[in-house]
């Protein structure tokens, strides 16, 4: 049987603005995770990533209130509690959350040692100080961080290494779902490959039950996680494995997405990125159909009157388009096939300039200069 | 243009022997280590290094925002002189820049209008023709895919993270520089806009044909975007030459690095070989 972490039915949650505006940043979003899986959610800016985060954690707190759907951790359903209870009981043991530029958070002239004890006494207000460095020194060990940085303060640590420190502390008490928003985006390339490194380990370790990774990185997603989940304006738009989301990305947005991958790899540099045009919907007024149809360039009249469900289809995957997979599936094999036909007539012309010494006329007449 | 006909165009702007330490008390940093290059009309070039391998220093070297120790700066050929304001002045009419963080750069207290109007006085001066000004901001506009009428009488802080990098390459579009230096322009903004303003930049180089001289720690966005590409490492170029010789055939040893810390799709990203050397 399959140990199911995290079930989550119809979430939905709203920002209530000052004007008494609700923006519906999170709508209808469901998923399961299983232990020992992750999941990554991609989206541009705005998509309400990190809003997902707080919902799925019961973080609800002004602006951010709860609508309707259930989040059930690991059997016990979560989504009627109080979020002073969920603060208590929930967090750090059940679910774990790194924030989006968490490491700027740390307090950069408090000591390692003390911002861990603060973290732990949140949770075990009558946990002894000495208790907690040597749970604090093991884990270091564990995940081969020099013990010596508990005595260091924020500011002496590099960018990967703070990063590394806020996830080590919060999963201190080895929670069953963590939810890392970001953890390695301003990082450089190589912390990065660092920090990636250590959460994998973690998994590995069982010290985390279950992750879910949000990033606008695809590249990192695909190399990270066992899924892939696509948010578009406040919903899901496809979800499938990273392989099938990468190289077979059934709705229109998310094949816009993964061609604006940008990887340095042979062959790369001759595709052009095809940008999406246009920007999100404002969610104070989603549209009433499709959300994306604005920026849709396959989409067709009866897309913008009517709603689109999510809908199930081969496989674990599922997506929401009016259009049916077969039919997105043939045009974008036309649409390629029409890319493929103008790049082979560029390099016959550029051919037939160098043979025709067109090119080398150009060049000389530079030399002159 | 192709890589080799780049290298044979007239010289834009060239460093021999630049260098930069900083001094603070007893402590003296290298920040830019001696190092020479010639950047060409129309090309595009990336300066790739991890944070703090001098990147930013570089820039603003070139940009003469920061005086440099030793060495000599060529624009068109011949000797950068900024010593008088007069001179400094023509030296910024060629060279413009965007930056890392795209809210810093901007006065908060002016209007969105007032930030183009200040490039249309830089570049055709204060008499011009209303009708001709308001032509100019609409087309720079709608060169980003912004629309001018709904930006009016808006503030820069109004403005999304992606509108307001796009607002920035509306003022290159008005100001025309012979040299555009971008430092990190898209690092705060997700893949999607990315692609966007990317491909904003390339149209801009292929119609104006100016320089793009591109700073970033991404090598995959360095590999797509540039003709040639410096890999920098503790304030040296340890290598440089055509992106797909660099790229695809790095010889230093922190380039082959750099490359194999990315995450890839078609090939396998080891994470098991990671460098830890620096802590
Ligand atoms: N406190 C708030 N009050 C009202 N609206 C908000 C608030 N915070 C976020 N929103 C809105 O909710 C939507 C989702 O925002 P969210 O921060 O979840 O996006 P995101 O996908 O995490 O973006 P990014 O990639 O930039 O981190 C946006 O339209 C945003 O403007
Ligand atoms: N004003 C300054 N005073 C002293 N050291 C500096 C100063 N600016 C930068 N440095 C140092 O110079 C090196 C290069 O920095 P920088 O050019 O900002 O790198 P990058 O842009 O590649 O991240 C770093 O070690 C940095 O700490
Ligand atoms: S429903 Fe229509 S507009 Fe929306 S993604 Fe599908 S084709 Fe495009
Ligand atoms: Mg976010
Ligand atoms: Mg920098």
């Amino acid at each position: 049987m399959s140990n199911v972490l995290l079930e989550v039915n119809q979430l939905t949650t709203k920002y209530i603005t000052r004007f008494r505006e609700d923006v519906y940043a999170v709508d209808h979003v469901s998923l399961s995770l299983e232990a020992g899986k992750s999941i990554g959610i991609a989206g541009e800016s705005g998509c309400g990533k990190s809003t997902l985060a707080l919902s799925l954690m019961g973080y609800y707190f002004a602006p951010l209130h709860y609508q309707s759907g259930d989040i059930i951790i690991d059997g016990k359903n979560i989504s009627g509690m109080k979020p002073d209870d969920v603060r208590r009981n929930i967090l750090g043991r059940e679910i774990a959350y790194i924030p989006q530029a968490a490491m700027n958070a740390l307090n950069p002239t408090c000591k390692i040692r003390k911002f861990i004890r603060d973290v732990m006494h949140a949770h075990y207000p009558k946990m002894r100080d000495d208790e907690i460095d040597r749970m604090a020194e093991d884990r270091f060990r564990e995940l081969n961080l020099p013990v010596d940085s508990l005595d260091l303060h924020a500011v002496e640590l590099s960018g990967g290494m703070k990063q590394r420190v806020v996830i080590a502390v919060s999963t201190i008490l080895k929670p069953k779902v963590l939810i890392a928003d970001e953890p390695s985006s301003a990082l450089d390339v190589s912390s990065q490959k660092v920090v990636i490194r250590m959460l994998r380990d973690m998994m590995n370790a069982g010290l985390i039950g279950s992750m879910i990774f949000i990033t606008h990185e695809l590249p990192l997603l695909y190399n990270v996680t066992d899924d892939i989940m696509v948010m578009y304006a406040g919903q899901i738009v496809e979800k499938g494995t990273a392989a099938e989301m990468v190289f077979d990305p059934i709705h229109p947005y998310s094949r816009g997405l993964m061609r604006s991958i940008l990887v340095p790899e042979e062959g790369t540099r001759n595709i052009k990125l095809t940008a999406i045009p246009g920007t999100p919907p404002n969610l104070k007024k989603p549209p009433q159909g499709c959300r994306f149809y604005d920026r849709c360039r396959y989409r067709q009249p009866q897309c913008q009157y009517n709603a689109v469900p999510i809908a199930d289809i081969e496989g674990n995957r599922q997506y929401r388009c009016q259009l049916s997979v077969d039919q997105l599936r043939e045009l974008y094999t036309a649409e390629d096939a029409e890319a493929e036909r103008k790049q082979a007539e560029d390099t016959v012309l550029q051919k037939f300039l160098k043979d025709t010494g067109m090119n080398s006329a150009k060049e000389e007449n530079r030399d002159d200069i | 243009m192709t890589y080799e006909e780049l290298q044979n165009a007239p010289l834009c702007l060239s460093g021999r022997q630049l260098t930069k330490v900083f001094v603070n008390g007893k402590v003296s940093k290298t920040a830019v280590d001696h190092v020479d290059f010639d950047f060409h009309q129309g090309e595009v070039i990336s300066i790739v290094g991890e944070s703090g391998s001098g990147k930013t220093t570089l820039s603003k070297m070139l940009l003469g925002l920061l005086n440099v120790t030793s060495g000599t700066i060529y624009f068109k050929g011949e000797e950068r002189k900024i010593r008088t304001m007069a001179q400094r002045r023509a030296y910024w009419n060629g060279i413009q820049a965007i930056f890392q963080d795209p809210f810093s750069s901007y006065n908060i207290f002016h209007k969105i209008d007032a930030v183009l109007d200040d490039c249309i006085n830089m570049r055709y001066g204060r008499h011009i023709d209303k009708q001709k000004r308001e032509d100019l901001k609409t087309e720079a506009c709608s060169f980003v895919n912004l629309k001018y009428a709904e930006l009016t009488n808006k503030y820069p802080f109004e403005l999304s993270g992606g509108q307001m990098q796009r607002l920035m390459i509306a003022r290159i579009f008005l100001l025309k520089p012979q040299i555009l230096l971008a430092d990190e322009p898209t690092s705060m903004i997700d893949a999607c806009s990315r692609a966007t303003i990317l491909d904003m930049l390339l149209k801009l180089r292929d119609e104006t044909g100016m320089t793009v001289i591109f700073i970033t720690h991404d090598i995959g966005l360095a590999y797509y975007i540039s003709d040639t590409v410096y890999i920098m490492e503790h304030g040296k170029f340890v290598e440089s030459g055509s992106a797909d010789e660099v790229i695809l055939h790095p010889k230093a040893a922190y380039t082959k690095r750099l490359i194999s810390d990315v995450p890839k799709i078609h090939e396998e990203w080891n994470l098991d070989d990671v460098f830890t050397g620096e802590e």
